[in-house]
């Protein structure tokens, strides 16, 4: 080894091993102190800690409540990715291939700003301004439907437990979809426009150009935008905390296992439980994340 | 009730620090677990005397930590100035804050606490949870100790009805909650005489009214839907005058089917009748505090239920010449056990002195000053709030919600009553709000109401992970 080698060596491991130190202590560890409290009875105030085995877990499999959040966010986890990529595909479609003779239409980059624009916003912020938007008499939307004659469409969005969940559901698809249309144009810019040209000089259509090279194309993408919209439905958490009635309600309606794990911690002062929560919650999204990588690896389109 | 009304008072500030802090739960609570220490450290105490009878030892610093809400931190303050006049040579360490528990929770765990606590907010620590960690200093010799204005009396005897029990737990005083709330129907007093309505005192009444109302063209009631409890406030008042203090008590110690009580099912009759007649301003379930309160303020809504802090809180958006009033519940039958004057009423605000406070002498002293008809009528003049010093408001001017509130207590004298289950068991207490939610929007009866909530009672008194109380 060349001097100059076990410098840079040197070099790397200083820049590295600070972070890969301050990574095990703010990230690994408290996931490793969270396993272990999760085995506990630990109430938040006190030194004192009960080991209890698998208590937390066993609760969980028959607390009404968490059944409850684990439904709401299962329906959540099938909706929210499939309507926010699907509403994506179709504005990033219609942006970059909606002008004359299938190329961008004009003002595309204007569009692409307005529709990322709620992602500026934070979330709390966004579910206040929808709780304005639900509001049963004064609000938006039944002022709109009331407007155009339609008094009888009129609901009291979050108060009712049919209709609360898609409410929540719905702000979620908002803030989110302007995003993945971003990202999808994106990828559909990166596309060489050889391939484009080659399949219109083979006398493809639009829809079958779309079909068949653009979004085999977008696999990878589509892929990397189902995990992160995967992780946004297994959370909900402030969506839900800001606009639902209790919060979580009507009667429940709404309970996501985030919302579960914070009333658990520091509500009732049951952070081994919470922890519990909190594991369950961990293995969800390793699962839903290695399900999704591995369920796309097998139809890779070859380029070649 | 009691202690969770600091909760529903700052909602929007409890979503955005939830949404924060539940990211970052578990890696902070994993930090501090381990960091607890063994050592007993033996706080300091000084030598008896009629002046210093709590022995407050000599030029030892106090650390108050006050929470910083709605109230301010003004009238600790006020009350430290106090504490350095008796104690000369002590310095006071003062932090008025947001996050109690936050800021807190860590130092409990370490048993290196500060000598007095507001533990109060959104984020305070549960206070149940404190005690059966044995955090908390007894506060039996504040109380037996004398009133600083009056020195023939003791402590305790200054108090209002119920604030000593507020603060016991399995009969040692914990806590001692500084203000004083009294829950009940609010409405504007010019809108009644204008259309010649009286408030009324029996629940028939109420029902013949809520029809003149309503053909006057305004919404007889409505409640803040997205927090269901305030609409139990009523209920439960109902169900307590009518079944008397022995109804509160067998909630309270989860007695068997003490939630299938006729009482309370007729409480609960009582509200759907509301809905059912359509007493209730529609789309009230989905509004929040803030919203059907405004609702109310517009006189679009003539009655809405709510604790005695309402006047402050809708301070910017009444208009001028409303002159809210506040009047008790009606009865519900004739044969009541309590008078129809009669009140839930309930301290909150609560201070405790931390068992492993350094100064925990100092604590105690503090609070016998703050706790002083000096200090108190101070508060009560910053924030128009009554404290839980008896006569504290004695000799200010009143502004009419305020004055109502006082009427109302003087009316009730001893007839007080407050329930205890909300600070004992949280998690019963939510499965009364999720079940009233339901009953108001007629979505369960009152008998199922009354199952439901029976059915979380005893899953609650089964439980041998939580610790039961008694009264």
């Amino acid at each position: 080894m060349t001097p100059t080698r076990h410098g840079r060596h040197r070099f790397l491991a200083g820049a590295i091993l600070p972070a890969l130190a301050l990574y095990a202590v703010f990230v690994l560890s408290p996931y490793a102190q969270a396993f272990y409290l999760s085995l506990t009875d630990w109430t938040g105030v006190s030194g004192q800690v009960n080991f209890v085995g698998l208590d937390n877990f066993t609760r969980l499999a028959h607390d009404p409540l968490f059944l409850a959040a684990l439904r709401n966010n299962g329906v959540m986890l099938v909706v929210v990715p499939a309507v926010t990529i699907g509403l994506g595909l179709l504005l990033a479609v219609l942006v970059m291939f909606g002008g004359r003779r299938g190329s961008a239409i004009r003002g595309a980059t204007s569009y692409q700003t307005a529709y990322f624009f709620p992602q500026l916003l934070s979330l709390p912020i966004i579910a206040l301004l929808w709780q304005f938007v639900y509001h049963p008499n004064d609000g938006l939307l039944n002022g709109l439907l009331r407007g155009v004659g339609l008094d009888s469409l009129a609901r009291t969005w979050l108060g009712d437990p049919h209709l609360a969940l898609w409410a929540v559901m719905a702000v979620l698809i908002w803030s989110s979809v302007g995003f993945y249309m971003v990202l999808f144009a994106a990828a559909m810019g990166s596309i060489p426009t050889e391939l484009i040209e080659a399949a219109t000089l083979d006398g493809a259509g639009r829809l079958v150009t779309l079909w068949r090279i653009v979004l085999p194309l977008l696999r990878d993408t589509v892929q990397v935008a189902f995990v992160y919209l995967g992780v946004l439905a297994l959370d909900g958490f402030a969506v839900v905390q800001v606009m639902t009635v209790g919060p979580g309600g009507p009667d429940n309606a709404t309970e996501v296992i985030g919302l579960g794990l914070y009333r658990n911690a520091f509500t009732f002062s049951r952070f081994g439980y919470a922890a519990a929560m909190g594991v369950a919650l961990f293995f969800l999204t390793l699962t839903l994340a290695v399900i999704a990588m591995r369920a796309g690896r097998k139809e890779r389109v070859e380029l070649a | 009730m009691n202690l969770s009304s600091q909760l529903r008072r700052y909602p929007s500030r409890r979503t955005v620090l939830g949404a924060a802090v539940a990211g970052a739960a578990l890696p902070i609570l994993g930090g501090c677990v381990t960091g607890g220490g063994d050592e007993t450290t033996e706080a300091a105490s000084g030598a008896k005397t009629t002046d210093n009878p709590l022995g407050v030892p000599d030029k030892t610093p106090l650390e108050v930590v006050i929470f910083k809400g709605g109230y301010g931190d003004d009238y600790a303050i006020n009350a430290e100035a106090l504490y350095k006049q008796r104690h000369p040579g002590a310095t006071v360490d003062h932090k008025g804050i947001q996050k109690v528990g936050e800021a807190l929770q860590p130092r409990f765990v370490a048993d290196t606490p500060p000598d007095v606590v507001d533990n109060t907010g959104a984020g305070r620590l549960d206070l149940a949870t404190l005690v059966g960690a044995g955090k908390l200093t007894d506060l039996a010799e504040l109380l037996d100790a004398p009133a600083l204005d009056d020195p023939a009396k003791k402590v305790r005897d200054t108090l209002l009805p119920g604030v000593v029990d507020d603060g016991t737990f399995d009969g040692k005083v914990q806590a001692l909650n500084f203000t004083y709330t009294v829950w009940g129907l609010w409405y504007s007093k010019p809108l009644f005489d204008k259309h010649g309505w009286t408030f009324p005192t029996t629940w028939d009444a109420m029902l013949a009214l809520c029809e003149q109302i309503k053909k006057a063209g305004v919404a007889p009631w409505t409640y803040q839907g997205k927090y269901p409890e305030y609409l139990n406030d009523p209920l439960l008042a109902m169900a307590a005058k009518a079944g008397g203090p022995d109804l509160v008590k067998g909630v309270d110690n989860l007695e068997p089917g003490a939630w299938k009580q006729a009482p309370l099912v007729d409480a609960a009759t009582a509200i759907a009748e509301l809905a059912g007649k359509g007493y209730i301003l529609s789309g009230s379930e989905a509004l929040s505090h803030t919203e059907a309160q405004a609702a109310w303020s517009q006189s679009q809504v003539a009655i809405i239920p709510c604790g005695s802090w309402l006047e402050a809180e809708q301070k910017g958006v009444t208009p001028a010449g409303f002159d809210m009033v506040m009047a008790p519940t009606p009865a519900l039958t004739s044969g009541d056990k309590l008078p129809q004057t009669a009140l839930q009423a309930a301290s909150s605000e609560s201070f405790i002195v931390p068992a492993k406070a350094k100064n925990a002498r100092g604590g105690l002293d503090f609070l016998r000053i703050l706790f002083s008809t000096t200090a108190a009528k101070r508060f009560a003049e910053l924030n128009s709030t009554m404290p839980s010093v008896a006569g504290a408001l004695e000799g200010l001017t009143l502004s009419s919600g305020l004055g109502s509130v006082k009427t109302a207590v003087d009316a009730a004298g001893a007839n007080t009553f407050t329930y205890r289950f909300r600070t004992w068991y949280a998690p019963l207490a939510k499965a009364v709000d999720d079940a009233t939610g339901e009953l108001a929007t007629r979505r369960i009866t009152p008998a199922q109401w009354s199952t439901r909530v029976q059915k979380a009672a005893d899953a609650v008194a089964a439980d041998s992970a939580t610790k039961k109380y008694q009264r």
